[in-house]
């Protein structure tokens, strides 16, 4: 332990504890903005600089260590004026028209702007121009990058990809796709941890509330609209509502009054990928001999674009079952357009998704399998679902809870789950289990793949028979654990992955919480549905049942196949070799 | 009015003199990585301002030169405007009155012929194809990696046993290179923006007579791979400690009788102590490497059958061959090469030279060392004679330095004729030719004669020092691929020759004569290279925790030079001339480090490599 004095207070902190944490512990609050605790600690912003008795410069907070006597001044006039200056400089720099910016209200530097009450600024403004391809689901916009380098280093450290790079250097030092690229050349994977994690609108997806607002003013249209199990747990956050208030059903009450015509569940079209999926690992199980292991799920279209630029060879072992999404889409717009009698064009498929990658995968030419143009027309993330309700100037809070339609508004606590790293390997074990017994376990059996750990392994007897899986979530574990298959290291049947850490949960398109990373909180929430649900098995959900029943015969049918499966190879990623 | 006043500087002036050394310095010290265009743009600001504004070309054009510049860097240029900045630079290059606006302009001239693609770039694709990726200037500069950083503030806490081991992590020989490393640690050290570099190679020798022994890491348990290090320098026995602790078993080929290359047969115990290289190599030896000496590898045995033997084969043979001038009389008896003379040395076989009157040839840092050799060994005159002027040597300055101040005479700009036999054809003197320094070619000024008579220099002895070539017929006729007189090897060390999978080369032999630490730098990366060849990953690291940095202000102090022994005293042996730091003097040259590897772009990328 060291004692050192902050702001005259006697302070006791662990040896190797930062100033930042020291003052914090002591209630001494330092503001920080480029600062992200283990991930970014570069003192680049120098916006928490504190004075040192004994030094003639500041110290940054974040990124320097006590010591024992240390006098340390957090806000003494030399401190408060560097300070404000700088963030005057970073102004100087950013593009501040923050009526039109989507970080309006959450965002860190407007936050410390206020803070520090600068209501007008000493320096000429003078913001870089680059351009971006406004049609690219990831957004970049330069004049409001601050250079914090956060994105640089949650796609080094965290997703391992490597996308962003500092480019350039001296006064025109900025943030780009690294190597030089342009960012449709890149193998970016579109996780969008890079949006979550920046402290400024300088990244965003691109905006599609429009696309959707003209859709639902169209009135030959007919718009249907799908909720991601893991935007449930999250999309109160923007409004400041509890998750226990802000329930399932009260976004749908919310959407009802938007305007949409049919509002489902995208759990329904989850308990379909585990009866294909579940089906598929069944198959190969029972092939074993001539089939390669692992199976990997392929739910996530930022892990898909993952494997296909970074494992090529790899594809193949990518399950042929189409995300949730995409299924949904394609029995909406066949099945559903069916029972309700309409031409299929007439229905707009809106999908609510915690994602960015989901963008790039409803947009592929492969994904038409109704024929009637894209599966899903359009993806709008939690946070654009947010900004439609705010922009119809309803206030959830004041809503009471409203029911999802039939039929494909039924889903079970397993499609619920599929929203946190483990959820889809839990799915789909509780149904494997009953199409290889013939009887449902305890739906809690499989609870072991649960939990934020980055690299998750578990061993299941399936009537006999051991099954080893793995989950993964975040790309940095997900290259690990190939890594490790690869070199023979370790052996599975079946591995989960999800590009974002936590899962969908922790998506790249959820509420940004500066700071914080809900991932695992939102999880438990979806746990906690499940656990209240009263229908815990996929292969138990009566719309999924009636859907096989009267119209895709069986799970793996041709039908199914048409609609529920997809080749992988139909397009590639950047720089992807020919098949 | 008085017709004439003594002129004083004003305090402006004064300051401007001051900043103008802080320039200077600054652009000594400037990163490497950096946006040419941008800097070029930056330096023609500069030049600007110099402009007395008289004439048109130089106060008009070099602001518009930058104006399109910065278009060009701020995407906003076509290929055109590339074309109109050669145009207006040439303008100005031609019609510009004085230097201050021709030399600007033909500063630019060289930046669109130098960096083109870079000014291509930016206009094509509104980038830079420069990437600053190695943010510490030591370390980028140091050709091993090795953590300077880290180690100087080991020795700062005075954990210089510590600091030995860090080192070893990149650089298997700190003892050696504490004594005569080049040190290009230092050159761009960022501390020169303040005063001065830190004394960098001064504090390695610091840690490693402090520490005392260290021991050395364990290997890893045993591959069973053999690998054949051909060559026992420094770059060979880098190679050989890195592959033993990653667990292959080693065997080091020598063609003399004993190891070390270079460090023993090119460099004089009074730089680097032969018992101290002898205790250095006999430690990595000790880690279980098979040493053969007095082989040649060539003929018996043969590349191929090495190639039968083992797993993989490192060539570090060095460049051991002397070089001839191609002049009368260079046969004469009492002519020798530098390199001879140095084998000769190294070997404890010392030409008595007492009385007599030599001349060297050369003007690097091999021609400094036998030209003070031969001082040592009783000469009673010992004259350097050089093409070029003595600022040009390529020689550390001082090494220049130190044989002056042992009588060594250097006659510039002195070009060798022919050497003048007596009756019984020994030699009688050496005719030069004097020479008029001429134009700067490829930032070397060329000399070419000059109209004076040829000079006679009578002497006993000339010492030729021009140069080292390779050995590489026998590799030659074996399939290694040999290109302008060095064997062509990739950047991973692989030999560039289809039939030749496991055969690696590097060091001397691949680069031409260069420097210790590149050898070592070689030698690391052929290790890792090797293992990865032989199916491995094994990873060199060290668990030595660097200290936290010191937040107490970098306050300016000059850098702590090392001493050297008398003249008068040092001639007389060929002991170690050169004195160790203090420890007062270490501790305060540790604590100027400013910890790049922290502050600064460090903390952001690549400030620590941990491992390899």
């Amino acid at each position: 332990m060291v004692t050192l004095t902050i702001n005259g207070k006697t302070v006791q902190a662990a040896e190797g504890t930062t100033i930042l944490d020291a003052a914090r512990s002591a209630g001494i609050s330092i503001p920080t903005l480029c600062f992200l605790k283990d991930i970014n600690e570069i003192g680049a912003c120098r916006v928490c600089v504190v004075e040192v008795e004994g030094c003639e410069k500041l110290v940054t907070a974040c990124n320097n260590k006590v010591w024992e006597g240390m006098v340390i001044h957090t806000n003494s006039p030399k401190a408060r004026e560097s300070r404000r200056n700088n963030v005057e400089l970073i102004l100087s720099q950013h593009d501040s028209r923050c009526a039109i910016c989507v970080r309006s209200g959450h965002c860190s530097l407007q936050r410390i702007a206020n803070d520090l009450g600068i209501c007008s600024l000493s320096f000429a403004v003078q913001y870089p121009k680059v351009a971006w391809p406004m049609q690219f689901p990831l957004i970049r916009d330069a004049s409001k990058c601050i250079k914090c380098m956060r994105c640089v280093q949650v796609c080094d450290k965290i997703q391992g990809l490597h996308i962003w790079d500092v480019a350039g250097t001296g006064s025109r030092t900025t943030v780009d796709v690294s190597l030089n690229r342009k960012i449709k050349e890149s193998d970016c994977a579109l996780c969008g941890q890079c949006i979550t994690h920046c402290p400024v609108g300088a990244l965003r997806e691109r905006d599609d509330v429009q696309c959707v607002l003209d859709a639902l003013a169209d009135p030959e249209r007919i718009t249907v609209v799908q909720v991601a199990p893991a935007v449930r747990a999250a999309w109160g956050e923007t409004f400041g509502l509890s998750p226990e208030f802000a329930t399932v059903r009260r976004l749908v009450a919310a959407l009802r009054q938007v305007g949409f015509d049919y509002i489902f569940d995208t759990d329904f079209s989850a308990d379909l990928t585990i009866m294909e999926e579940g089906s598929e690992f069944l198959h190969k199980l029972s092939n074993a001999e001539n089939e390669t292991f692992p199976l990997f799920t392929s739910c996530c279209p930022g892990w898909v674009r993952f494997v296909k630029s970074q494992y090529p060879d790899m594809t193949d072992q990518l399950s042929t079952a189409k995300s949730p999404q995409q299924m949904f889409g394609a029995v909406a717009k066949t099945y559903y357009a069916k029972l309700l009698g309409v031409d299929p064009s007439r229905l707009y498929c809106v999908s609510i998704m915690p994602c960015v990658a989901k963008k790039h995968e409803c947009a592929l030419d492969v994904f038409q399998d109704a024929g009637a143009g894209a599966d899903v027309d359009v993806v709008l993330t939690t946070r654009e679902v947010g900004r439609l309700i705010r922009s119809e100037h309803i206030d959830p809070a004041g809503l009471a809870e409203a029911e999802f339609d039939a039929p494909l508004g039924v889903g079970s606590g397993a499609g619920v789950i599929f929203g946190a790293t483990g959820g889809v390997m839990e799915a789909a074990l509780r149904s494997a289990y009953y199409l290889v017994t013939g009887r449902n376990p305890d739906p809690d059996s499989f609870s072991a793949v649960r939990g934020m750990d980055g690299w998750k392994e578990a061993e299941f007897n399936l009537a006999g028979q051991n099954v080893r899986v793995a989950v993964a979530s975040g790309l940095g574990n997900a290259r690990r654990l190939i890594e490790a298959v690869r070199k023979g290291k370790v052996q599975y049947h079946f591995v989960e992955i999800m590009a974002c850490p936590g899962g969908c949960a922790g998506g790249g398109g959820q509420p940004i919480a500066e700071g914080q990373e809900l991932a695992g909180a939102r999880g438990e929430v979806l746990y906690g549905l499940d656990k209240q649900s009263d229908l815990r098995f996929s292969h138990e959900n009566p719309a999924v049942k009636q859907c096989y029943a009267d119209f895709l015969g069986e799970p793996l049918s041709p039908m199914a196949h048409v609609l529920l499966h997809t080749d992988h190879h139909a397009w590639r990623m950047p720089g992807e070799p020919e098949p | 009015m008085s017709r004439l006043s003594i002129i004083t500087q004003s305090r402006a002036q004064a300051t401007i003199e001051e900043l103008y050394k802080d320039l200077e310095r600054r652009i000594s010290a400037s990163p490497s990585g950096l946006c040419p265009v941008d800097l070029a743009s930056s330096f023609l600001k500069m030049c600007h301002a110099q402009s007395c504004g008289k004439c048109v070309p130089c106060r008009v054009g070099l602001g518009q030169l930058q104006t399109l510049m910065d278009a060009v860097l701020d995407g906003e240029g076509t290929l055109e405007t590339i074309g109109l900045i050669g145009k207006t630079a040439r303008n100005i290059f031609y019609s510009a009155d004085c230097a201050i606006g021709y030399e600007a302009a033909q500063m630019v001239l060289k930046g669109i012929e130098g960096f083109r693609d870079d000014f291509e770039e930016h206009v094509l694709r509104n980038r830079c194809t420069l990437e600053l990726n190695q943010p510490v200037p030591c370390v980028s500069q140091c050709p091993a990696g090795v953590d300077i950083p880290g180690y100087v503030a080991l020795v700062a806490e005075g954990r210089c046993g510590d600091a030995v081991r860090l080192i070893r992590k990149d650089n298997p020989l700190p003892c050696v290179c504490g004594l005569i490393c080049e040190h290009p640690c230092e050159v761009r050290c960022r501390r020169t923006l303040m005063d001065d570099p830190v004394n960098i190679r001064g504090l390695k020798r610091f840690a490693v007579e402090t520490a005392g022994e260290v021991l050395l890491p364990v290997p890893a348990i045993s591959t069973g791979k053999r690998v054949a290090v051909i060559g026992g320098g420094p770059g060979g026995i880098s190679a050989a400690y890195y592959l033993t602790l990653m667990g292959h078993q080693v065997t080091i080929f020598e063609q003399r009788k004993k190891l070390g290359g270079m460090l023993r047969y090119g460099i004089p115990n009074y730089r680097l102590p032969r018992q101290l290289l002898d205790r250095e190599i006999e430690q990595i030896l000790s880690l279980g490497i098979e040493v053969k000496t007095e082989v040649t590898v060539g003929e018996y045995p043969s590349l191929t059958d090495l190639r039968n033997e083992y797993d993989a084969i490192y060539i570090a043979i060095g460049a051991h061959i002397d070089r001839k001038m191609g002049i009368e009389g260079e046969d004469a008896q009492g002519v020798i090469s530098a390199v001879e003379m140095l084998r000769g040395i190294g070997d404890d076989e010392r030409p008595d030279l007492t009385g007599q009157d030599i001349v060297v040839i050369g003007g690097g840092n091999v021609a400094m060392d036998v030209a003070r050799s031969a001082v040592r060994l009783g000469a009673k005159r010992v004259r350097i004679v050089y093409r070029r002027r003595a600022v040009d040597m390529m020689a550390m300055p001082e090494e220049v330095e130190g044989a002056r101040e042992e009588g060594c005479e250097v006659l510039e700009l002195c070009a060798p004729l022919r050497i003048e036999k007596d009756t019984e054809g020994r030699v009688a003197a050496l005719w030069v030719r004097p020479q008029i320094i001429g134009p700067l070619r490829n930032g070397r000024p060329a000399p070419r004669d000059s109209a004076q008579q040829d000079v006679r220099l009578a002497c006993d002895r000339v010492i030729v020092a021009i140069g080292q070539g390779i050995e590489s017929k026998a590799f030659e006729k074996q399939g290694v691929t040999v290109k302008r007189g060095v064997i062509d090897a990739l950047s991973w060390s692989g030999v560039n020759a289809k039939d030749l999978t496991g055969v690696f080369a590097g060091g001397d032999c691949v680069t031409g004569p260069a420097t210790v630490i590149r050898a070592i730098a070689a030698g690391k990366v052929a290790a890792a290279n090797i293992d990865e060849c032989l199916g491995y990953n094994h990873v060199i690291s060290v668990d030595v925790k660097i200290p936290k940095v010191r937040l107490n202000d970098t306050k300016s102090c000059a850098r702590v030079n090392m001493r050297q022994r008398k003249p008068s005293e040092r001639i007389a042996d060929f002991d170690l001339i050169e004195c160790s730091m203090t420890r007062e003097e270490a501790s305060q040259e540790a604590r100027r480090c400013l910890r790049c590897d922290h502050f600064g772009f460090g903390i952001l990328k690549g400030g620590r490599v941990d491992k390899w």
